[in-house]
């Protein structure tokens, strides 16, 4: 079996899906058009292909979430372009694909960082199908006031996962929304309730 | 991309904006720990840039992991985009990634930055990228990195309102007029870089991206849009930025940051927008101040920085004439000699 094509061109295509998250967690719950190129293995989707492929190499081990490590075609796509280590233990993980946002695995199981090197913490690629402007009201830098915000599908308890992660600032994930050729961000610093 | 036929022979280029891409990810990747977590110092492996240290090589390295072939980049040093190493940079760009430049702050999509921020308000699709020579604020004060990381790590600041405060026992009031210590978004304290405070007012809610980078010392960090920057203070000294008794003597614009430029040897000067797009769009539009040349002599707008004036840009200088033509409530109040000069002229800050 053949495997997937990379990105045609890695310079500029890596420099905009970069662009499109870096902007993403920059301006939380704003939706950053993300260029979709790119054919992966099902069931990873060509905007969370795109963020890996941009962001990720040897310096960054990458966990799968189930639904992803059952498709061995998925691992060998991230290895091949990007010279990732896939690792089975959640907590080695710089990056984490989740393509089944709504079993997504607690976010106590991933690197949170440390008092002294909160960067040390792992960025959340979460596969979703749709963005909405309803749903959850983010709050917080690079939020002008409140800003409406919704993606489907996410876990019920959402909402209580992403408090829990604001209550530990400055530890804590870092999530990267991408589906419906757009990406969103919801960095450890936004404050997120019902709305 | 990398290679180009010259004649048959293929003629080596840079890569897109200097660096490789394993370096870019690596910064890209410290940027975006740098938006999570505002002021935080995110470590990285800053590389060795064809320039010294000094002269922007950690804003060169954020500069070149953000750029896009459609950006159009403008490059200031000290508010001026004809300085040697504005043009220094601006040119490295051009040559190395073929980018757009341009002089203009509304025409810019990255703006890197030497020691000022843009008087013209920046917008949201914006990102400035400042030059940063000593990105820990708690280092004149505490050598030892694994101490500050801890204090940072627990919030323990004290030892900065003890510097500011003994600002005030000395001076009368807080004399540090640049790279004033800010908060932000209500957690780290951050050097602003060597930024006169009269800046530090445009970093709060500002809509632009906000990053810097330290080469030497091997930091990125950024405030993202939106954000609260709080200047350290006091209740009963509050932070308060330089006051300009005079406008601009070329645009006559007033509530903007002036340098002082030397006329002569015999006492003569003028002050002038340090922001040199800005003075110069305004004379563009008209605008004259006392010491502005006449409308025919002007066929093109003008700089100052003639070859007969040498040029004193520091804040050392502009806050000592300020306090010396009766420095306004608040800056000399009580103090003794020196009130105004304040802690300027000590611990230059080039980076």
């Amino acid at each position: 079996m053949g495997l997937a094509l990379g990105f045609a061109d890695p310079v500029f295509d890596s420099q905009s899906a970069f662009r499109a998250a870096m902007w993403a967690l920059a301006r939380p719950g704003r939706l950053e058009p993300l260029a979709v190129t790119l054919d992966p293995p099902a069931p990873l989707s060509p905007e969370a292909a795109a963020l890996l492929l941009a962001l990720c190499d040897f310096e960054t081990p990458v966990w799968l979430d189930a639904s992803a490590a059952a498709v061995p075609e998925v691992a060998r796509f991230l290895r091949f372009h990007t010279g990732a280590r896939i690792v089975a233990e959640p907590g080695a993980a710089r990056f984490v694909l989740i393509t089944d946002p709504a079993r997504m695995a607690d976010f106590a199981e991933f690197a949170q960082g440390t008092p002294d090197y909160p960067d040390i913490s792992a960025t959340l690629v979460v596969q979703v199908e749709r963005f909405s402007a309803s749903g959850l009201v983010l709050e917080g830098p690079g939020v002008p006031g409140v800003r409406g915000f919704g993606a489907q599908p996410l876990p019920a308890d959402f909402i209580a996962r992403m408090v829990a992660n604001r209550a530990g600032f400055p530890l804590g994930v870092d999530l990267l929304l991408a589906g419906a050729g757009h990406v969103a961000g919801l960095p450890r610093s936004v404050m997120v309730r019902e709305g | 991309m990398t290679t180009a036929t010259l004649g048959g022979m293929p003629a080596i280029t840079y890569n897109f904006a200097y660096l490789d891409e394993q370096t870019k990810r690596m910064i890209r990747r410290a940027i975006l720990k740098a938006i999570a977590v505002p002021g935080y110092q995110v470590p990285f492996a800053a590389r060795e840039m064809p320039m010294p240290y000094g002269w922007g090589t950690g804003g060169v390295q954020v500069t070149a992991a953000v750029l896009g072939p459609d950006d159009v980049l403008k490059v200031i040093d000290q508010g001026a985009d004809d300085t040697t190493n504005a043009v220094a940079i601006r040119g490295f760009f051009e040559k190395t990634a073929g980018v757009a430049t341009t002089t203009a702050t509304t025409e810019a999509t990255v703006i890197q930055t030497r020691h000022r921020i843009p008087e013209t308000p920046l917008r949201d699709d914006q990102i400035l990228v400042y030059q940063v020579p000593i990105p820990e604020p708690l280092r004149f004060l505490e050598p030892r990195e694994t101490e500050t990381r801890q204090m940072h790590a627990l919030e323990e600041y004290g030892l900065m309102h003890v510097k500011l405060y003994e600002d005030i026992a000395r001076h009368g009031h807080i004399a540090t007029t640049y790279a004033y210590p800010v908060e932000v978004a209500g957690r780290y304290v951050m050097d602003p870089s060597p930024i006169p405070k009269f800046d530090n007012p445009k970093m709060d809610d500002c809509p632009a991206l906000q990053l810097f980078g330290a080469g030497r010392e091997k930091r990125i960090y950024a405030i993202p849009p939106h954000t609260r920057v709080r200047s350290l203070d006091f209740e009963d000294h509050p932070f308060e930025v330089q006051r300009f008794a005079q406008p601009c003597a070329l645009c006559a614009a007033r509530g903007v940051y002036l340098d002082e430029v030397i006329l002569d040897d015999r006492g003569g000067r003028m002050f002038v927008c340090s922001d040199t797009d800005y003075c110069e769009s305004r004379q563009a539009a008209g605008h004259r101040g006392e010491m502005a040349p006449p409308d025919a002599a002007l066929p093109q707008p003008v700089s100052p920085r003639g070859e007969d004036a040498t040029r004193v840009s520091d804040d050392a200088s502009s806050d000592l004439s300020a306090s010396a033509r009766g420095r306004p409530a608040g800056a000399g109040a009580g103090a003794g000699t020196g009130a105004g000069t304040g802690a300027g002229g000590t611990e230059a800050g080039h980076d």
